[in-house]
């Protein structure tokens, strides 16, 4: 069978796999240990099992029940975002959150309490995921809600597929009234100004993000394109804009690898200033179809391959805004300055909502994602670097992104992974999860366990 | 096919058929054997859009149950325009050989009790004059080979089975659909090494409804094993058992 890797395609393990087939099958029994894997969108290792067995979630694909009424669905974890949104927006009803694509399973969205542009007005996925079940090697089946199991609900989203198998969810939809968005276009000519605009456009719009043009150099760092939207109001109903409710991808692919040299500083530089200037300095409206808007790349099947073999890195970071300022120009400039282009960068403000998830990932203020083509030691560096700016700006590194961060940086973003190690099943594992828990601890982290209060069971589970 | 009856409705085939009914706003009674399945897969079809969606957990095996098993269903969705057959087991070629009773075990399932199914069946669509009967043969019954001549065997009595039931019924306004997949990537062919002639179950299924909806009589899925199969009947017997197929 085909080894399976991560989106970013680095790093590569070596695995076993296993499908799963029926939500109400015990888990399998495999020497070893196991990790859930949907579709595999994450882009570094905690997707990954090297050296244990992947436990494929593609065949949990069934719907349970649809509430037209309340926009409640429930469904099996295998479920991807894409066959909610075929069952539900025609019927009036959209993710209450989405990321940027639409190929993601239910499961994956649970373990990565993933995010999307209405951070600021909505929070995270977690919010919204009424109950599920959790399996556990021991056999166990809990139900998991805010007031059922409530431990092990916040322990389980975010918790990146650790604390067992989500065999099920449910899901609140929110409602819309037609498929379309009003979308705005602003550009900002550095990062001073994405600060006033991005600010700005939190009151008036439910979806923002930026993109960044992150060659810019000097006063321009920072300068970029802001997308600002809300769902059209009803007297946009029954449009004929689009011929179907959804894109497939249809026309646009990458075909197959392509060579490392189509990818060069010219190549990026020339894409970032063809983006930029198509806009002409003036700000934009316009309608489109819920598709472009929410998943421009879906539209380009594979497109992580015109990185070639070697994948790329992605780095995305929070920092607060106290330090954001600073700590996104040194970033950006750091990035500049190495000759790595980062093909598609994106801004976008994060608000105060809570997740009940422990290990989540947003949190206020700003934050950044780019990505990094592949060129060994010199990419890994940089990551790394960026990954200390971020610490030491007081920010978080997303785990579903990360290659490279280090367990002292991870111990830093996530306070209550020791609560959440007492969680883990112990016969779960990810590559990610060994790489922030190496079995050798490093100093400043062993201080912290001898001096700390009684440490979970958690460290035993790391392997 | 607008009120379905499916046989075998857990497996992998099935399911993605039943998918594409429900999706066509059909009703449909699902039969299958692991009633937890069985309900997966009945809530799925439901909330995927079916008209309606009935099942009855039952081994096929249970030949006695049969003649209910039609009636209930014929009065559960008031009448009965089409049927997929689906339910099968592919056997262990090398238990099957050492034993009789594993032997058996692969005729009674394939074939016995698919022909005791369809002889109920075809006897109320010919009354009615209407309908189309689907049936999941396979491209193992076209020639036996020493690798699966037991299960081979099961859908070659399939396949002539339906020839007959066809030839009999055309008179009647009845379809009779005989559709023989290859390689399909399902938890029945989970342990065997995987290759680019293994098609996914929706690939199959779309095959089959496609061949339902023109009431074609016998259909490869997908399309090449049509030709790989014409390839491997006409080796002549004398060459053919020395091979290693």
């Amino acid at each position: 069978m085909k080894s399976l890797e991560s989106w970013g395609r680095y790093p590569q393990v070596e695995q076993r796999t296993q499908s799963l087939t029926w939500r109400s099958d015990a888990l399998p029994r495999i020497s070893g240990s196991v990790l859930p894997h949907g579709l595999g969108r994450s882009y570094g290792d905690s997707c990954l099992n090297g050296g244990g067995t992947l436990l494929l979630t593609s065949g949990l694909d069934k719907l349970i029940a649809f509430d037209a009424a309340t926009g409640v669905v429930r469904c099996e974890a295998g479920v991807t975002l894409d066959t909610l949104l075929r069952l539900a927006a025609p019927r009036g009803w959209f993710l209450p959150v989405t990321p940027g694509t639409k190929y993601v399973t239910v499961g994956g969205a649970i373990a990565n309490d993933v995010h999307g542009k209405n951070h600021h007005r909505g929070g995270t996925f977690g919010r919204y995921v009424r109950r599920f079940e959790l399996v556990r090697s021991d056999g166990s089946r809990r139900l998991c809600a805010p007031d059922e199991n409530p431990d092990w609900y916040g322990a389980t989203i975010g918790g990146l597929g650790l604390t067992g198998l989500v065999t099920w969810a449910e899901v609140q939809l929110k409602p819309i009234s037609n498929p379309y968005v009003l979308q705005e276009t602003v550009p900002f000519g550095n990062l001073d100004e994405f600060l006033v605009v991005a600010r700005e456009s939190e009151a008036d719009h439910e979806f923002t993000m930026a993109w960044v043009d992150c060659l810019a150099r000097g006063k321009k760092v920072g300068r970029g394109l802001l997308y600002r939207g809300n769902f059209a109001p009803p007297q946009f109903d029954g449009l004929p804009l689009a011929k179907s409710h959804l894109s497939h991808g249809i026309g646009l692919a990458v075909p197959m690898d392509m060579p490392a040299f189509c990818l060069n500083r010219l190549s990026v530089s020339a894409f970032n200033w063809l983006y930029f200037h198509r806009q002409n300095g003036k700000p934009k409206q316009r309608l489109t179809h819920y598709d472009p808007f929410f998943y421009p790349l879906d539209a380009i099947y594979a497109w992580n391959r015109i990185y070639g073999s070697r994948g790329f890195l992605q780095f995305q970071c929070v920092v607060p805004y106290s330090t954001a300022r600073d700590a996104l120009k040194d970033i950006l400039e750091r990035s500049a300055r190495g000759g790595l282009p980062s093909f598609l960068s994106v801004l976008k403000t994060f608000g105060d909502i809570p997740s009940p998830g422990w290990m989540s990932f947003p949190r206020q203020g700003v934050t950044l994602a780019m990505d990094f083509a592949n060129r060994g030691e010199k990419t890994y560096r940089l990551v790394e670097e960026l990954d200390r700016v971020t610490r030491e700006a007081g920010g978080a590194v997303y785990p579903a992104k990360d290659a490279r961060m280090s367990p002292e940086s991870f111990a830093a973003y996530f306070p209550r992974r020791s609560e959440f190690a007492g969680y883990i099943d112990p016969a779960f594992s990810s590559s990610f999860w060994r790489r922030m828990n190496p079995v050798t601890m490093p100093f400043s982290l062993e201080s912290e366990r001898a001096s700390g209060a009684p440490h979970p069971k958690s460290l035993l589970a790391l392997r | 096919m607008k009120k379905v009856l499916v046989l075998g409705a857990t497996s992998a085939i099935a399911q993605a058929t039943v998918r594409l009914l429900a999706a066509r706003g059909a009703s449909l009674y699902l039969v299958g054997r692991n009633a937890e399945n069985l309900d997966a897969v009945a809530k799925d079809a439901a909330t995927r859009g079916a008209a309606k969606v009935e099942s009855k957990a039952v081994d096929l095996n249970d030949f006695a149950v049969h003649e209910a098993l039609v009636d209930g269903a014929f009065q559960a969705l008031g009448g009965l325009d089409g049927v997929v057959l689906a339910h099968g087991v592919l056997g262990d070629q090398a238990e099957a050989q050492r034993s009789w009773t594993a032997t058996e075990a692969v005729l009674r399932t394939n074939f016995l009790s698919a022909a005791s199914l369809l002889t109920v069946l075809a006897n109320r669509f010919e009354a009615q004059k209407a309908g189309t009967l689907v049936v999941i043969s396979s491209v193992a019954g076209d020639r036996g080979r020493q690798s699966n001549y037991v299960y081979g065997t099961s859908k070659g009595a399939l396949t002539v089975f339906l020839q007959g039931l066809r030839n009999r019924l055309a008179k009647s306004n009845v379809a009779v659909v005989t559709v023989k997949p290859g390689f399909v990537d399902t938890p029945m062919t989970a342990h065997l090494p995987k290759n680019k002639l293994f098609a996914s179950p929706e690939k199959v299924a779309r095959g089959l409804l496609s061949a339902a909806d023109s009431r074609k009589n016998e259909v490869y899925v997908p399309g090449i094993w049509a030709i790989i199969m014409l390839i491997i009947k006409s080796i002549p017997e004398s060459v053919f058992k020395k091979l290693k197929l």
